[in-house]
């Protein structure tokens, strides 16, 4: 068999209405980049361990190489692309750049997406609390320090009020 | 990467994906949190024709206390396992549930996937396997339930027969005096453990009076160690008889060499783990809480 029967669905991508066919096989991250060219999540190991390409599904973290696109239909999803309102960055996203959270930024989208469920469920978490929260993100290039700082940073700017949604 | 195309199917209820299975036959697999069997597909390891999808089943998640049992739905996700405050009143569950790969797995893994795939180094095969613990198997002709230890035939072999299921998943909770711990070890945080431990022993005044020992990762499945078990049972947990009954795990460990480490090494591992275990299980017995979960960098 080489191609299977597409199927329809319907999902929220960064709030808006998505309606597309896709053929089964087709992993959410595929769809996300191909489909809608949403290019901001990666495809790191393309093997559940990197984490390059963390999304949202229903608000929970996942790796969109390891979810089925057909799997997303009637959910919401938020990518990177998500993150930022009114052309104005997300306070995770402005802690990451002042905090040098990041050198080569591939892993960087997915990063923010597992800080934003950390930072949606716990306003004020341990340093602990943000090492098992990006557990499941690899970066190769910083030490991860700044990248601590960055979601410290970014905690403590949703607290005092900067738009966090 | 892609898998080899396959036709989707979206079961309704667990009945549902019964009579796709018992249709569609061998060239079917179900879906469950996919974690295992996604990369197996990508990787082609995997190749089914068919597919069956079990995410959209209302009610296929679930943690129900029923006068002493917990009962978890087949598609109940770590995550939520995790979280559950009945879940924490059995702090062995908690332990396992919270150290499952990393956070996005964990948000996506079930309970029953974990138990259908019997995979050699999966968690909950290991930790289930020292309580009270049944698995119900939904069939065409209908429902049976059987112990777990019976359950698990073989690596990545189960006695769920074509056209069977995982249905629910139910765990008696420990006698009172009871205290359990669950410990692996890994590399980091994504991957399968190089070895774990689970322990679960009772407690009376400062005697041993009931133990089960688990270890998981070092063996084609999950290892009940009867002469660790033996080493502890009626003996008043001291340093000599905790080192013995360590000199029994490690002996029971039937490791293999691989990429995680050598045989000799899962070895020491095991028994370094086994004490560690043993030491916040009688801790917990006595009432204390400890933190406890998978150590990794």
């Amino acid at each position: 068999m080489s191609e299977a029967a597409k199927i329809p669905i319907h999902l929220m991508v960064n709030g808006k209405g998505v309606e597309r066919e896709v053929e089964p096989r087709k992993l959410l991250v595929e769809f996300l980049r191909e489909d809608l060219e949403l290019t901001g999540t990666h495809i790191g190991c393309d093997t559940t361990y990197c984490g390059a390409c963390t999304v949202l599904l229903n608000g929970d973290a996942v790796k969109s190489c390891t979810v089925f696109a057909v799997q997303a239909d009637s959910a919401e999803v938020t990518t990177v692309e998500g993150l930022e309102r009114d052309g104005q960055l997300h306070p995770i996203q402005k802690a990451f750049t002042d905090c040098h959270g990041l050198q080569c930024g591939y892993c960087t989208p997915g990063l923010m997406l597992s800080a934003l469920q950390l930072l949606s469920r716990n306003s004020h978490p341990d340093e602990q609390q943000i090492r098992k929260a990006i557990a499941g993100n690899t970066c190769r290039c910083t030490g991860y320090q700044n990248v601590f700082r960055a979601i410290d940073a970014a905690a403590a700017a949703m607290r005092s009020g900067a738009h966090g949604d | 990467m892609y898998p080899r195309a396959f036709e989707y199917h979206r079961a309704k209820s667990l009945s549902d994906a019964v009579t796709l299975l018992v249709q569609l036959g061998d060239e079917a697999k179900l879906l469950a949190g996919g974690q295992s069997l996604i990369p197996l597909m990508k990787l082609r390891f995997a190749s089914p024709a068919q597919l069956i999808d079990l995410n959209f089943i209302p009610g296929g998640s679930y943690i129900r206390e029923d006068r002493g049992t917990l009962r978890f739905g087949p598609l109940t996700r770590h995550a939520a396992i995790q979280d559950s405050s009945a879940v924490a009143q059995i702090p062995i569950l908690h332990d396992c549930a919270a150290g499952i790969a990393d956070v996005q797995v964990r948000n996506r893994g079930t309970i029953g996937g974990s138990l259908a795939e019997a995979d050699p180094s999966g968690d909950w095969p290991t930790v289930l396997m020292t309580l009270e613990t049944e698995v119900r198997c939904l069939g065409a002709t209908g429902e049976r339930s059987l112990p777990l230890a019976d359950f698990i035939k073989d690596a990545y072999t189960t006695t769920l027969a074509p056209g069977e299921l995982v249905s629910e998943i139910s765990v008696k909770a420990p006698p009172k005096g009871s205290g359990g711990a669950y410990l692996a070890f890994k590399r980091s945080a994504p991957v399968y453990p190089t070895a774990s431990v689970a322990v679960q022993l009772t407690l009376e005044g400062e005697v041993c009076k009931q133990v089960s020992i688990a270890l998981g990762c070092v063996g084609l499945t999950p290892i009940r160690t009867r002469e660790a078990e033996l080493a502890l049972r009626g003996k008043s947990l001291s340093p000599q008889t905790i080192a013995v009954a360590a000199e029994a795990a490690q002996a029971a460990a039937d490791p293999q060499s691989d990429m995680r480490g050598s045989a000799d090494y899962k070895r020491r591992l095991v028994r370094a783990l086994f004490e560690r275990a043993v030491g916040i299980a009688s801790r917990r017995a006595r009432g204390e809480k400890v933190e406890a979960s998978h150590i990794y960098v």
